[in-house]
């Protein structure tokens, strides 16, 4: 009869944030930046239709990296949450800050329990405010850790040399197009990004008065803004 | 709220993916679904809307009166709403059921899109709205509590089109013209000998206030404009550039040009030569 090897708590949660930290750092890094027309996500991401960033609400959009089957299936969930949530209450009771929490809850619970696989996954919930005051940015963990960012977030493997770079960089108050060249030459740090392989959407801040603010922005428009030929 | 079942487990995850808002309230909340509920005599109810396709899409109008028995229990209730930016729904009937349906289906569309990606066709939201009516809202449909009207605009026939319903969620699709509520048959008279194909938008919202004005003339649960009041009939509009919800004052001039009309000649101006 063999014997199971004893495990400590700390070997074993290590062994788990480990193996979840590999799997994230395989990805590329994903950009959430507060500008002054809005909020914006910026993905590499080299498929056109398998999306990295999506629309959760009217005010709240959600970047991921990681493996894709998990994050889309936790992003299917988050529009689930707060399509109900709203549906019952009311929309502007829709948050990022709940969004956020449930999210930990469920990769909390998950990586430890120890019976499943941890999550390989790093999520970004942002959230336009009336104001540009009351912005939020989110950041989830893998384990279910939760911080607040803010003006931008990098999440995804090697995000140290972009964070260095949009330190220096990036200016919360400038334009789209300013933005998102800071966003881009952060990117590029890290080896040759072309514009074709960006995906790109803004929470736009002159849709507050309509419904939903998310736009994603196509190719033409990702190049128009950058200006060069990428 | 969100689901705490391990998305790891495949059978639970397919069996769970299913981009239907309706479906997904239906079993997490169905206390929330929209239901008519025993009151019916009590509620308040609204009554005529109609569409018209034009040559830039289509519009939808609707009076702004609900009634309560013979009583006016709102004069400035809306009965158009938008349920995206290219789709159009219209209700008559139970005016607070009315408002629920209309909420639930343009929650049913964003939802979808959102999951998918993609919107849904015409096609597409017509049969899913057939599909609410069959699937959650059998009993309201039963006792004529409430009858919706669909309108849009669709990219791929490159023209506006409108969607009538029946009790069993059965969907038809009309050619130019669709009234729906107790002054349906006035207004859909009138719409008759005032519709030309191929109006422009400006026109098919002018025979749209002339077929509720009629409609109101002779139903007394349809409200004519409240020119004392401000109040006008709803009216939006659905295109290849969006959504065109028209403001009061838009309407109000064309209800002006429209009264003047009629204090000559007060059953209308009648066909007009071709």
């Amino acid at each position: 009869m063999s014997m199971p090897f004893y495990v400590s708590p700390d070997q074993m949660m290590k062994d788990r944030a480990d193996f979840a930290r590999k799997g994230i750092a395989r990805g590329r890094s994903v950009i959430a930046l507060r500008c002054a027309d809005g909020i914006v996500l910026v993905a590499e991401n080299s498929s056109g239709s398998l999306h990295k960033i999506s629309e959760i609400y009217d005010r709240i959009g959600f970047a991921a990296v990681g493996r894709y089957n998990e994050f889309e299936a936790l992003r299917v969930q988050g529009i689930r949450y707060a399509d109900l949530r709203g549906y019952a209450y009311d929309r502007a009771d829709v948050s990022a800050r709940g969004l956020a929490n449930s999210y930990a809850q469920l990769l909390g619970t998950s990586f430890s329990s120890g019976t499943d696989k941890p999550f390989e996954v790093q999520l970004c919930v942002a959230e336009l405010g009336a104001e540009p005051e009351l912005d939020r940015l989110f950041v989830i963990n893998f384990d279910g850790s939760v911080t607040q960012a803010d003006d931008f977030t990098v999440i995804g493997g090697r995000a140290e040399p972009i964070v260095e770079a949009l330190q220096n960089g990036y200016d919360v108050n400038g334009s789209l197009a300013e933005t998102l060249r800071a966003a881009v030459a952060a990117l590029r740090t890290g080896g040759d990004v072309s514009l074709g392989e960006l995906e790109v959407a803004l929470l736009d801040r002159s849709r507050l008065d309509r419904r939903r603010t998310f736009v994603r922005l196509d190719g033409p428009r990702i190049t128009e803004l950058v200006g060069d030929e990428g | 709220m969100i689901d705490h079942a391990s998305p790891h487990d495949p059978g639970q995850f397919w069996t769970r993916a299913n981009e239907s808002f309706a479906d997904l309230v239906a079993r997490t909340s169905p206390g929330t679904l929209p239901h008519p509920g025993q009151g019916e005599q009590l509620a308040a109810h609204g009554t005529t809307v109609l569409a018209v396709v034009h040559a830039d899409g289509v519009l939808m109008a609707g009076d702004r009166r609900a009634t309560q028995g013979n009583q006016i229990s709102q004069r400035d209730i809306r009965k158009v709403f938008a349920a995206d930016e290219s789709t159009l729904i219209g209700i008559a009937g139970s005016a607070g059921f009315a408002v629920d349906l209309a909420k639930l289906f343009g929650v049913e569309l964003a939802h979808y899109e959102k999951i998918e990606g993609t919107p849904l066709s015409f096609s597409g939201k017509a049969n899913r709205l057939g599909g609410l009516i069959r699937d959650h809202l059998g009993l309201a449909m039963q006792g004529f509590v409430v009858v919706p009207l669909l309108a849009g605009w669709d990219p791929r026939t490159g023209s506006g089109r409108i969607m009538g319903y029946d009790a069993t969620g059965g969907h038809y699709e009309e050619e130019s013209f669709a009234c729906i509520g107790s002054g349906a048959a006035f207004a859909r008279g009138s719409l008759k000998k005032l519709y030309r194909p191929g109006l422009g938008a400006e026109r098919a919202a002018m025979i749209a206030l002339q077929a509720l004005f009629d409609a109101a003339d002779d139903d007394s649960a349809t409200g004519g404009p409240d020119i004392v009041r401000a109040i006008y009939p709803t009216i939006a509009s659905v295109g290849p550039d969006g959504l065109d919800e028209w403001t009061p004052d838009r309407v109000g001039s064309l209800v002006e040009a429209m009264i003047e009309q009629r204090r000559t000649g007060p059953d209308g101006a009648g066909e007009e030569p071709r």
